[in-house]
């Protein structure tokens, strides 16, 4: 059965295509929407929050919990509560969304780099250097994140570094894999033919021409660890492994309402929790789709 | 089938060297060992004569044949925080994380495969649409978090539920278990359903991605040309090609549920071996790390190995190829 | 003459997110008991849409939008799904193209054929069981008691096409419906299967519609052939007449572009162009942008007309039979 449609008539590049494709699921949009409103929220938390949440002098300890809705001290509404030092939680969020994005992107950045870089290598190079990059991308993956991150920051201590140096351990397996899969494919084609003739250095062939063919899979996965690393920094936060308290991020603030929630104070450790859970939704939304666009093996 | 089963094991065998590489340079490499094998109590005088007398001045090689050598003996050091054997600590933890783990897993599988089967069939209805959603959700909710809700919910507020430990249990097998009891079973269901949450997820697209792929397959399309009933061409002719890939997937996640017990048997407070590693992380009882850290790797190696040879047994032509080779 | 078949103007559409695929859209035949119909035409002319479409299994987004599938005189589009299951494998069978891919992987040969026969007789399994070994005996598969605990990727791609068969004809069905079942097969195996199969239809009085796109096969085997071309049934008539001399000038080119049929070293005929998209196809005559006798005629849907006694043919400038 051929189902071939008639090309549109106007001009198409890649990129709109690419946007067209991605815009047929609203979900995903409204996904992209959110997740655009919760980093622009983190990045000017400072301009957008009533109090710093981390300034002694702004903070009042008689307005310690206080129920959502209540209006403190200092002249303003706690929308979503006060903790047990009379931070405003919703201050407290959006300063705590900055170490988790933070934290989240830095780690899965570097990871795309290191992890790309070895699968580019490995499919570049083959025979025993593929072998053994493989092999230890293998044993990498054959053991739980959690657990491995667990032992790192054991080993080296709390710290946002030591977490995001973790994760990096953690996740470059992935894009290992990922990269020399589609690098591998792309390696047998013309166009490397064409480069290798032309004598180009190695490192341009691999970074100019070999790369940026393999992108399409690594921006996906890329978007799925991003949200893989937001979790698992959470929960190795809550643990009390992960940053320090100077530092906090959305899991350390869940886990320091975590003593309240029993004697009924939910909001210390439910709303945190309510803005980690729908950052993670809504970038695991819009990686959904892109997978679907971006899988050739699934286009129709 | 002889032949791959042994290098199977080769394979194995040469991870649990290489893992034990790796903790030896963790332990050895990066931290200060004298911190890790000596307790912090001990004066200088002391310390010294430990450092010789554990061999610590010797080279990094002799040490590391010196650490195999205990392994194997089963003397994985003495933890500060008890004063037992490190290695005895953690197997007397370790029924109540299997148990945690086994209940997690049963529960996925058994919530898990009639979601998707039901997601699968009926790709397009709102039902499927709502299991399909749920399933992102389980994939994106940060297990603690939902422990944490679970407490809140069901023991806060409506008091069904024991928020923490594992009740009352019952020996069988000259182990104690919580299943057995009412009381035990109570406590473990909440702890056991946050654990199943990821892999409830995880089956529930699985089975729905086989369900979908089979059923667009010649086989299905010839088993209902022959005028079998859809109840039998869904659950012999879909379902059991399904399993394989299920049941793959579900055992190597074993591994990873235990592994991840340590954040549930944290929130619960679970008496296991995750509950353990936490404290002793927190009191830097860095003997019970290491031995804890064998252990699991062990486990794994194990775990994997089962699960090749059940697939073995699930698939017919891995079976034959097996033979053949 | 009964008719174990009838096809009264069936159209089934599939309701396509880019729009509507009318890949069957107005065909009529039928098929008398004990003949052989060729349905023959290119992939995507729906020709296997058709055969599904009698089965009752078209899967959405697709279905029968009207007409009429008379068997032994009962309607089958209005047939209610549970009593169309019990046709399915007892008195309609129908045999896959690819045999590699028709058997499932994971059960064994024997749970395979004993679920078709307990779904449609009363019997013990051990009975069963040897309906099943008398089945693959008849089709020529050596030891099959032993063979019957066997796995399908233990069998060769003939074998395991026999095994198909094998299947389809433990009820002794009144049609079977075949959808290009030697196209995968080695052409040996293929004659081998054909020569089965017709001794074994001709042997139960069973009518058999062969869905190919390969004439050379139809010729052999068909009484009957209805040529098909995006989505209608373009010439219908009886098999040496058509060949001989094709009215459809889309038949004339099928045939032309047969090898064995041009001499040696003379230039091979071809259509040109490709099979339109059947998704909005505009009306009227559907080959005409190939069709070198095309005209501004061609523009309105030509009927079908009884061109000679017997002979069918969708088309305003037919050939004549000098022509050919």
């Amino acid at each position: 059965m051929s189902t071939t449609t008639a090309p549109p008539p106007r001009v198409e590049t890649p990129l709109r295509r690419f946007a067209a494709e991605f815009a047929e699921s609203r979900i995903a949009v409204g996904g992209l929407v959110v997740f655009v409103l919760i980093a622009l929220g983190a990045l000017f938390a400072p301009w957008i929050t009533p109090q710093n949440p981390y300034d002694l002098m702004q903070i009042d300890i008689m307005d310690g919990r206080q129920p959502p809705g209540t209006s403190g001290g200092a002249g303003f509404t706690f929308w979503l509560g006060t903790d047990d030092q009379g931070r405003d939680m919703f201050s407290a969020i959006l300063y705590g969304l900055r170490i988790s994005l933070l934290v989240g992107a830095g780690s899965a950045l570097i990871a795309a780099m290191v992890g790309a870089s070895l699968g580019l290598i490995a499919a570049y190079a083959g025979g025993r250097t593929d072998s053994a990059i493989m092999r230890l991308v293998d044993l990498q993956l054959s053991f739980p994140a959690i657990l491995v991150a667990l032992m790192i920051l054991a080993f080296l201590g709390k710290g946002i570094l030591n977490v995001v140096l973790a994760l990096v351990i953690v996740e470059w397996a992935y894009y290992a894999r990922t990269v020399r899969g589609s690098a591998l494919v792309e390696r047998r084609r013309e166009y490397i033919e064409a480069a290798h003739c032309l004598a180009l250095p190695t490192h341009r062939i691999l970074f100019r021409h070999l790369l940026p063919n393999c992108l399409p899979p690594l921006i996906v996965v890329a978007t799925m660890q991003v949200a893989r690393a937001i979790a698992l920094e959470a929960t190795l936060s809550f643990l009390g492994l992960g940053v320090p308290i100077t530092e906090p991020s959305l899991g350390l603030l869940i886990a320091n309402g975590y003593q309240y929630m029993l004697s009924g104070h939910y909001w210390i450790s439910f709303y945190p929790g309510i803005a980690l859970l729908i950052t993670i939704v809504s970038i695991n939304l819009v990686g959904d789709h892109l997978r679907d666009v971006l899988n050739p093996r699934l286009k129709r | 089938m002889t032949v791959y089963l042994l290098r199977r094991l080769f394979q194995a065998f040469g991870v649990v060297v290489a893992m034990s590489v790796l903790v030896f340079v963790g332990v050895y490499g990066i931290g200060n060992p004298v911190d890790i094998l000596i307790s912090p109590d001990a004066d200088q005088m002391e310390r010294e004569r430990a450092i010789r007398a554990l061999g610590l001045d010797r080279p990094l090689w002799e040490q590391y044949v010196w650490f195999v050598a205990n392994a194997l003996q089963g003397d994985l050091g003495r933890s500060f925080a008890y004063n037992e054997p490190a290695l005895q600590l953690i197997l007397q933890r370790m029924p109540a994380t299997l148990e945690l783990a086994f209940a997690a897993m049963i529960l996925a599988v058994a919530i898990g495969l009639p979601l998707g089967l039901y997601a699968g069939l009926h790709p397009h209805s709102p039902a499927s649409k709502a299991i399909m959603a749920g399933s992102i959700l389980g994939f994106s909710l940060p297990t603690f978090w939902v422990g944490l809700m679970l407490i809140m919910l069901f023991a806060v507020h409506l008091g069904w539920l024991p928020s923490n430990g594992r009740g009352a249990t019952a020996e069988f097998l000259g182990v104690q278990w919580s299943f057995l009891t009412a009381n035990g079973l109570a406590h473990l269901a909440m702890p056991a359903f946050n654990l199943a949450l990821f892999k409830i997820s995880l089956v529930i697209r699985l089975t729905r991605a086989g369900v979908r792929e089979a059923m667009l397959m010649d086989y299905v399309k010839f088993a209902r040309a022959k005028g079998l009933s859809p109840r039998r061409v869904t659950f012999v002719h879909v379902l059991k090609n399904i399993l394989i890939p299920v049941v793959t997937v579900t055992g190597l996640e074993l591994g990873g549920t235990i592994a991840f017990s340590v954040v549930t048997e944290t929130v619960f407070s679970w008496p296991g071996m995750g509950k353990l590693i936490i404290d002793s992380i927190n009191r830097l009882d860095r003997p019970v790390m290491v031995a804890y850290l064998m252990i699991i790797v062990l486990m794994f190696v194990v775990i994997n190995l089962l699960v090749d040879i059940l697939y073995t047994v699930l698939d017919p032509r891995v079976r034959i190829e097996g033979k053949a080779a | 003459m009964s008719l174990t078949l009838e096809v009264r103007g069936l159209r089934t559409h599939f309701f396509t997110r880019a729009g509507v695929v009318k890949a069957v859209d107005d065909v009529s035949f039928s098929v008398a008991r004990g003949r052989v119909l060729g349905l023959v035409g290119e992939s995507g002319s729906g020709k296997s849409v058709t055969g599904f479409s009698i089965i009752g299994l078209v899967d959405p987004p697709g279905r029968i939008v009207s007409g009429e599938i008379l068997f032994r005189g009962r309607d089958l589009t209005r047939l209610p799904e549970e009593e169309m299951r019990q046709l399915r494998g007892n008195r309609i069978a129908m045999i896959f193209q690819d045999p590699m891919m028709t058997l499932n992987p994971v059960l064994r040969i024997d749970t395979q054929m004993i679920e078709t026969v307990l779904a449609h007789a009363k019997v013990s399994r051990e009975e069963a069981r040897a309906r099943a070994r008398d089945a693959l005996g008849m089709v020529g598969i050596p030891s099959p008691e032993e063979r019957l605990s066997a796995y399908p990727h233990q069998f060769s791609g003939g074998m395991r096409q026999r095994v198909a068969i094998a299947i389809a004809l433990l009820h002794r069905p009144d049609l079977i419906i075949a959808d290009e079942p030697t196209t995968a097969l080695d052409v040996t195996i293929q004659g081998q299967i054909l020569a089965e199969v017709q001794k074994l239809a001709a042997e139960t009085g069973t009518s058999l519609i062969w869905i190919t796109h390969d004439l050379s096969v139809v010729a052999g085997l068909a009484d009957e052939i209805a040529v098909m071309y995006a989505g209608k049934v373009v010439e219908h008539g009886e098999v040496s007449a058509v060949l001989d001399s094709p009215l459809h000038p889309y038949t004339a080119g099928l045939i032309g572009s047969v090898p064995s049929r041009n001499a040696r070293g003379a230039r091979l005929k071809q259509i040109p162009g490709m099979t339109p998209s059947l998704l909005n196809l505009p009306p009227g005559c559907a080959f005409r942008s190939r069709c070198d006798r095309a005209s501004p005629a061609c523009e309105a849907d030509p009927p079908m007309r009884e061109l000679a006694p017997g002979r069918n043919a969708r088309c305003i400038h037919p050939l004549l039979p000098a022509e050919a």
